[in-house]
């Protein structure tokens, strides 16, 4: 294992060994000082970032930040690393790597290309070296495109989950909320609900009442109900009408094993849901969700800085063609994102890691009342992340989760986005709201005060699923 | 959003021609989503967006107001024979904000306060602590305790000091627990706001309590004020609790809460 030094003047630093380096280089956040891992100085960061700079990107494949023998994801990473297409890229360096992001040698084909070939760690590496304008116009030139009843990820694109939450997950008011979702343009990626219990009754009445909805009004999405992926399963035992199996994932086995999963147990959720085969275009059926912070929360970090775990949960993600997977990003709180600097620079990072590892990303653009954060950060990172071709977003009534207790972007927010960037929904939903006359790309919203009579009965039909008491 | 009405429940002005109202604004009585908005052009109407501010607003003024101590300790000594006033490691509202270990430890005074009583074993220790929302406890703490303490008495236990705490988290009711030699702890805390909920208090029970107990190990009652849980049904479910951890000494996981409001976990679980 090496040890790192830089000279600057009269000063040499010096990082015992790459994991050190790494965590010393990353710009500063709350998550990596709560683990003790943060660099000391303003100077000793970016001395870390320029020893940083000259280490070989070759590097990453023989010195293991977490041993091979100790944990499962870092045997996913070497094991299905592809050292074919890795070799445009096999003599650079990190700080040449990120010279060739930026030149015009990296363009939609290449990169593309080069996906299996980078690990986890060498994206994390170069995005420590990147300022946020680099993570913006790299990640623009990524293109993943996913598919299962609509083309998610096209260029010009940008989708939205609607998540139509609720306290009690009664089913007239996940109704409701759905409806102003869908009249306000929003459902895309997914119609997505956080259930309040992991019961799978509940779950179940859940699937079928979003089933129902979604084949009445013949909307071209899909839906998901985001609980442990071991319920996932029974509901699917049971006969629930399952698109996507969802689950919470991270960068390391002890830290996945606080989320009660593995790899294995993530294999068996994707059979289970293809097994279905209720794919229209595509048959891409896992939803992910990560987080910087999650891995240190469960003790199970390792000493490597959090933006490194984070891009080693999207090396896990990449593993089963995620449909869809985004970072939540300020959800965690301030002990590992204090304000929100610290959340923009992150929610981009996590979005050009992911990207460049051929990871559908998207972003929960979101933050709780603790944190020093409020609405304008986040139209800052809506803007950028825009900007960057952030696959979706969330959408939720008035950018208040009244189930989760925390604020994410609202129908409102999106449609701004793609007013401002031009940015058009996937066309196969945004057929279906033109011709069911709510939005038209570049004239927006066209629905009235009044609720379109084809919609009277929502909430009627979703009274049915009320559990008895 | 239900009970009391807030701005944005007012719809916007019949004569603000640039504001397309939602007549579905009128299933906000199946829930309290921020739906039907209405726009103007794609985007939030005034009143809306300064409705989302105000209460955004509250919810940080209860994370950074300061414990008022003073009024405080004035109520506790009027309800217990002693109260005590102690302190968590973490200095002030920064650093707790960042630092979550130190808020579970007391500071060096509190321990030596602590270690100086002439301690006698007792049933039940209380501390109320300030953590996310100071105004949960200034509005929620001593009428609980009112509501509560009748239903101690009548099960005749025996209560320690009462302890104020600033800049706590919840696991700081272990270490005073343990200093009190209480078989019990009951831990009264300002939970994390939420845009609408900012003045929730949550209650921790814990079995035994000492130092490097699980979070596995406790019961919380969540959610409690006017407009959620209320003191009286709070208080009744957590002297059940009681009664189910003398039985079986133990809490947490192995505590079944049959009562009939379900048990929620809160304060930042990673979902």
């Amino acid at each position: 294992m090496a040890s790192y030094y830089y000279d600057t003047g009269s000063t040499r630093y010096r990082f015992a060994n790459l994991a050190e380096l790494m965590a010393k280089a990353s710009p500063a956040r709350s998550g990596d000082e709560l683990a003790g891992l943060a660099a000391h100085s303003a100077a000793q960061r970016v001395a870390a970032q320029l020893a940083l700079a000259e280490v070989p990107l070759a590097t990453f494949l023989e010195d293991l930040l977490i041993p091979y023998e100790a944990d499962e994801v870092t045997r996913l990473i070497v094991d299905r690393h592809d050292r074919a297409a890795f070799a445009p890229v096999a003599s650079m360096t990190v700080g040449e790597f990120r010279n060739w992001l930026l030149s015009p040698h990296a363009n939609e084909v290449s990169l593309a290309a080069l996906a299996p070939g980078l690990t986890p760690e060498m994206v994390a590496a170069v995005s420590k070296l990147m300022r946020i304008q680099d993570l913006v116009l790299v990640a623009r030139k990524c293109r993943v495109v996913t598919r299962f009843r609509n083309t998610l990820g096209l260029k010009g694109r940008l989708a939205t989950r609607l998540q139509p939450n609720h306290p009690t997950d009664d089913p007239t008011g996940i109704a409701a909320s759905m409806l102003d979702g869908l009249l306000y343009g929003s459902g895309d990626a997914v119609i997505g609900i956080n259930p309040a219990t992991d019961n799978t009754t509940a779950v179940v009445t859940l699937l079928k009442m979003l089933d129902e909805i979604i084949e009445r009004y013949q909307i071209p999405t899909q839906s998901c109900v985001l609980t442990h992926v071991t319920t996932a399963i029974e509901a699917i035992e049971r006969g629930a009408p399952t698109d996507l199996v969802f689950q919470s994932i991270a960068g390391t086995e002890a830290a996945n094993k606080g989320f009660g999963i593995n790899l294995e147990l993530l294999r068996q959720g994707q059979q289970a849901a293809l097994s279905l085969e209720r794919g229209t275009v595509g048959d891409q059926v896992m939803y992910f969700e990560t987080g910087q912070g999650s891995a240190l929360s469960a003790n199970a970090h390792h000493g490597i800085d959090q933006q490194t775990l984070e891009a080693r949960a999207h090396g896990v993600a990449r593993e089963f063609s995620p449909l869809l997977v985004n970072t939540v990003v300020g959800f965690i709180g301030p002990e590992y994102l204090y304000d929100g600097k610290q959340i923009i620079r992150a929610g981009l990072e996590d979005h050009f890691c992911g990207k460049l590892l051929g990871v559908p990303m998207g972003c929960d653009i979101c933050y709780t009342n603790h944190a020093e954060a409020d609405q304008n950060d986040m139209d800052m990172l809506l803007t950028l992340l825009g900007a960057a071709g952030c696959t979706y977003i969330m959408g939720i009534p008035g950018a208040d989760d009244i189930m989760l207790n925390y604020q994410t972007t609202s129908f409102h927010d999106a449609l701004y986005l793609r007013e401002v960037l031009d940015l058009r929904p996937a066309p196969e939903f945004e057929q279906w709201l033109s011709e069911s006359g709510i939005y038209v790309h570049g004239e927006g919203i066209k629905v009235a005060e009044q609720l379109p009579p084809r919609f009277r009965n929502v909430i009627e039909e979703a009274r049915k699923f009320a559990l008895p008491g | 959003m239900a009970n009391t009405p807030s701005p944005a429940d007012h719809s916007p002005a019949e004569h603000d021609h640039s504001v397309v109202t939602n007549s579905w604004r009128s299933l906000r009585n199946h829930t309290d989503a921020r739906i039907g908005l209405g726009r103007s052009g794609n985007s939030l109407p005034t009143q809306a967006m300064l409705a989302f501010q105000l209460d955004h607003a509250q919810a940080r003024d209860a994370v950074h107001l300061a414990l008022d101590t003073e009024m405080l300790m004035a109520g506790l000594e009027q309800r217990f024979p002693l109260a005590l006033r102690l302190h968590s490691q973490a200095q002030d509202r920064s650093e707790y904000l960042r630092r979550p270990d130190l808020g579970r430890l007391l500071d060096i005074p509190s321990t030596q306060q602590l270690a100086a009583l002439e301690t006698q074993h007792c049933d039940i220790s209380i501390s109320i602590v300030d953590g996310l929302s100071a105004r949960a406890i200034h509005e929620q703490a001593l009428p609980f305790l009112d509501a509560l303490l009748p239903h101690l008495h009548r099960a005749e236990m025996t209560l320690g000091p009462v302890a104020l705490v600033e800049q706590g988290r919840v696991a700081i009711g272990d270490p005073i627990g343990e200093a009190l030699n209480a078989r019990m702890s009951i831990v009264l805390i300002g939970e994390r706001p939420g845009l609408s909920s900012p003045d929730s208090l949550g209650i921790y029970f814990t079995w035994k309590p000492r130092s490097g107990c699980l979070d596995s190990a406790r019961n919380c009652i969540s959610n409690v004020r006017p407009r959620g849980q209320s003191f009286a049904s709070a208080a009744q479910r957590l002297a059940y609790l009681i009664k189910g951890a003398l039985e079986i000494e133990a809490s947490g996981i192995a505590l079944k809460d049959n009562s009939d409001a379900t048990l929620e976990i809160s304060d930042g679980q990673y979902r």
